[in-house]
C-alpha cells in the first residue's frame, strides 16, 4: 500500500467523488437523461476514456475486481493503460474474465458472455448527445429532450433509407429508453444494442470531455429506433471466427498481408480465448495452445 | 457530553472507504428499487438523526448541496452542528432549495410536491429525500414495478407519509421531473427513484 499513499484511493479527491456519485444517482433515477457533471482533468488526454475512468474511480472499492476492454480486447493500449492505472491508484484486483469482474469498463463493446446481476458496466463515451450532429446547439438539444421532440432523429434514419435503401447507421445507433429519452449507446456496434435491453447489469456512461453522465438501471427497456417497414437489424457475418469458430458474435477484420489476405476474428478476446481453451478451433487457429492472462489479485 | 463534543464525534472512522461502501449500497438500492441493501453502522450522529441517515448524509453531502431538515431534526442544535461540522452543507431556507432533505418523522412530513422537482430541461435539479423509517416490512405493502425491477418487488416501509400512494402517483406523472426517495432503517436502505411505479396497494 505504501506506493499509493501519495494519491487518494482511486486517484480522485473525495469531494469530486461525491459530486460524481450524486450525478450517478440522478442518472439512475432518470434513465437515459444526460446529467451534467464537473468533469476533472485526468492524467490522460480527453478522448482516452476520462469519463469512464472518473465513473469507475467514483464507484470502485477495494473488494472490486476490474476488467477493462477496448473494442472488446483486453490487451490493447487503452485497456492495458487504464487497467494499470487502477492497479496503481486503487490497488484492486484486475481480470480479463468477464464472469469474474464486478466492474467492467468498456470502450465501444459489450462482452459476449452474458452479464449478471451485481455487475456494473462503465462505458467511455465520446459524444453523449445523440442529436448533436443534427443540431449543434446545446440549448436546442436540451429543449428537444425536454419536449420529447425526436422527429429529427427519425428524419435522419429516413434519409438513410432514401439514400441507401436501408438504415445505414451501424454504430452509435440511437435507442429510446423506457419510452422517454433518446440516448446514444456510445459508439458500440449496433450488434450490441439488443444486449442493453433489460440487461441484469447496471450500465453507467461517462463522457469526460462533454461532461455528462447517464445510466441504464438493470431491466430497463432499451429499444433501437426503427420503422415498421424497416425494422432494426443487427449485423450478421457470413463466416465464423477464424480462430475459435464462434458464430453469432461480433467479428473484427484483421489484415494479414499486403496481398489482400485477411481474416475475421472475435472482437471479444476473452470470449475467443475461452473458446479456444475449450478446444474450439477455427480454420486459421495456430497449433500451439496460447498462454492466457488470468486474474491478478490486489497486492 | 456538551454540544461541541457531540458535533465533532461520530463521523466516519475511515472516511474514504466508509463513504464508498455507503455510496455503493445507495447506488445498488437506487438501481434495484425495492431491494434491501444491508448497511452496518458507520456513523453515530446525535439523535434523532439515525445512524443510517447520518451515514448517507456524510457520503453524499458537502458544501455544494443545501440540506433541508424536517422540524424534528431542525429542533436540536446538535444535529445541525454535527451535519455542519462533518459535511459543511448549508441549510436550505425552503424545501424547494434543498438538494437533499433529511426527514426523521415521515408520517408527519409535508407534501412531496413542496420539494424541488427539477425542471423539464434539468430534471436532475430535484430534491432527494432521505426518510428515516423503522423497518421495511411492517407497513402497508407496496407492489413496485419499473426500471431496475425484473418483474415486481414488494416492500412495506413503516411510517410512510400520509396518502403516500396517491402522492407517489402524482410524482410519477411529473416524469422526468420528480423527487427520489432513499428509505433508511437502522441496518438497511431501499430506494424509490421517480421511475418506480406503485402498482396496487394490498390490504
Amino acid at each position: 500500500m505504501t506506493d499509493i499513499a501519495t494519491y487518494n484511493f482511486a486517484y480522485l479527491d473525495e469531494q469530486t467523488k461525491r459530486m460524481i456519485r450524486r450525478a450517478i444517482l440522478k442518472g439512475i433515477a432518470i434513465p437515459g437523461y444526460q446529467v451534467p457533471f464537473a468533469s476533472r482533468e485526468m492524467p490522460m488526454p480527453y478522448g482516452w476514456g476520462t469519463g469512464g475512468v472518473q465513473v469507475t474511480a467514483s464507484i470502485i472499492g477495494p473488494d472490486d475486481v476490474l476488467k477493462v476492454i477496448d473494442q472488446g480486447a483486453d490487451d490493447t493500449t487503452n485497456a492495458v493503460s487504464i487497467r494499470a492505472f487502477f492497479k496503481k491508484v486503487a490497488n484492486v484486483a484486475v481480470t480479463t474474465e468477464t464472469a469474474k469482474a464486478t466492474i467492467i469498463q468498456t470502450r465501444h463493446r459489450i462482452p459476449e458472455y452474458p452479464l449478471s446481476a451485481g455487475q456494473v458496466l462503465v462505458y467511455q463515451v465520446p459524444i453523449p448527445e445523440p442529436l448533436r450532429f443534427l443540431e449543434p446547439r446545446e440549448t436546442e438539444t436540451r429543449k428537444m429532450h425536454a419536449l420529447e421532440e425526436y422527429g429529427l432523429m427519425h428524419v435522419k434514419l429516413y434519409e438513410d433509407i432514401a439514400r441507401h435503401g436501408r438504415i445505414a447507421t451501424t454504430y452509435a445507433y440511437p435507442v429510446k429508453v423506457e419510452g422517454r429519452y433518446v440516448m446514444d449507446p456510445s459508439p458500440t456496434p449496433k450488434f450490441d444494442n439488443p444486449k442493453m435491453h433489460r440487461s441484469p447489469a447496471l450500465q453507467l456512461f461517462g463522457a469526460g470531455r462533454e461532461k455528462r453522465i447517464y445510466a441504464l438501471p438493470p431491466f430497463t427497456d432499451v429499444v433501437s429506433l426503427d420503422f415498421e417497414d424497416h425494422p432494426f437489424e443487427v449485423q450478421t457475418f457470413d463466416q465464423p471466427c477464424a480462430l475459435c469458430a464462434a458464430e453469432n458474435v461480433y467479428l473484427d477484420e484483421v489484415i494479414l498481408d499486403d496481398h489482400g489476405g485477411h481474416m475475421f476474428v472475435c472482437s471479444d478476446t476473452d470470449h475467443c480465448e475461452k473458446r479456444r481453451a475449450e478446444g474450439h478451433r477455427g480454420h486459421l487457429a495456430p497449433e500451439t495452445p496460447l498462454a492466457q492472462e488470468k486474474t491478478e489479485p490486489a497486492q | 457530553m456538551d454540544i461541541a463534543t457531540q458535533a465533532i464525534e461520530g463521523g466516519f472512522a475511515d472516511p474514504v472507504f466508509d463513504a464508498q461502501t455507503v455510496f455503493r449500497a445507495v447506488m445498488d438500492a437506487m438501481a434495484r428499487p425495492g431491494t434491501l441493501q444491508p448497511l452496518p453502522v458507520f456513523a453515530r450522529p446525535p439523535a434523532p438523526l439515525s445512524a443510517t441517515a447520518g451515514a448517507i448524509a456524510l457520503a453524499l453531502c458537502d458544501n455544494d448541496t443545501p440540506l433541508w431538515l424536517d422540524p424534528a431534526l431542525q429542533a436540536p442544535a446538535t444535529v445541525r452542528s454535527w451535519l455542519g461540522f462533518h459535511t459543511g452543507a448549508p441549510l436550505a431556507n425552503t424545501p424547494a432549495d434543498a438538494h437533499f432533505a433529511l426527514i426523521a418523522t415521515p408520517a408527519e412530513m409535508m407534501a412531496l410536491d413542496g420539494f424541488s422537482q427539477g425542471t423539464q430541461d434539468y430534471p436532475d435539479r430535484s430534491t432527494t429525500l432521505i426518510l428515516e423509517v423503522s423497518d421495511l416490512v411492517s407497513g402497508a405493502p407496496l407492489l413496485l414495478e419499473g426500471p431496475g425491477i425484473e418483474k415486481t418487488a414488494t416492500i412495506a416501509p413503516a411510517q410512510m407519509p400520509r396518502h403516500f400512494v396517491e402522492q407517489w402517483k402524482q410524482n410519477n406523472q411529473r416524469f422526468p421531473r420528480g423527487i427520489d426517495i432513499i428509505l433508511a432503517t437502522s441496518d438497511a436502505i431501499a430506494c424509490l427513484p421517480r421511475t418506480t411505479r406503485i402498482k396496487i396497494m394490498e390490504a
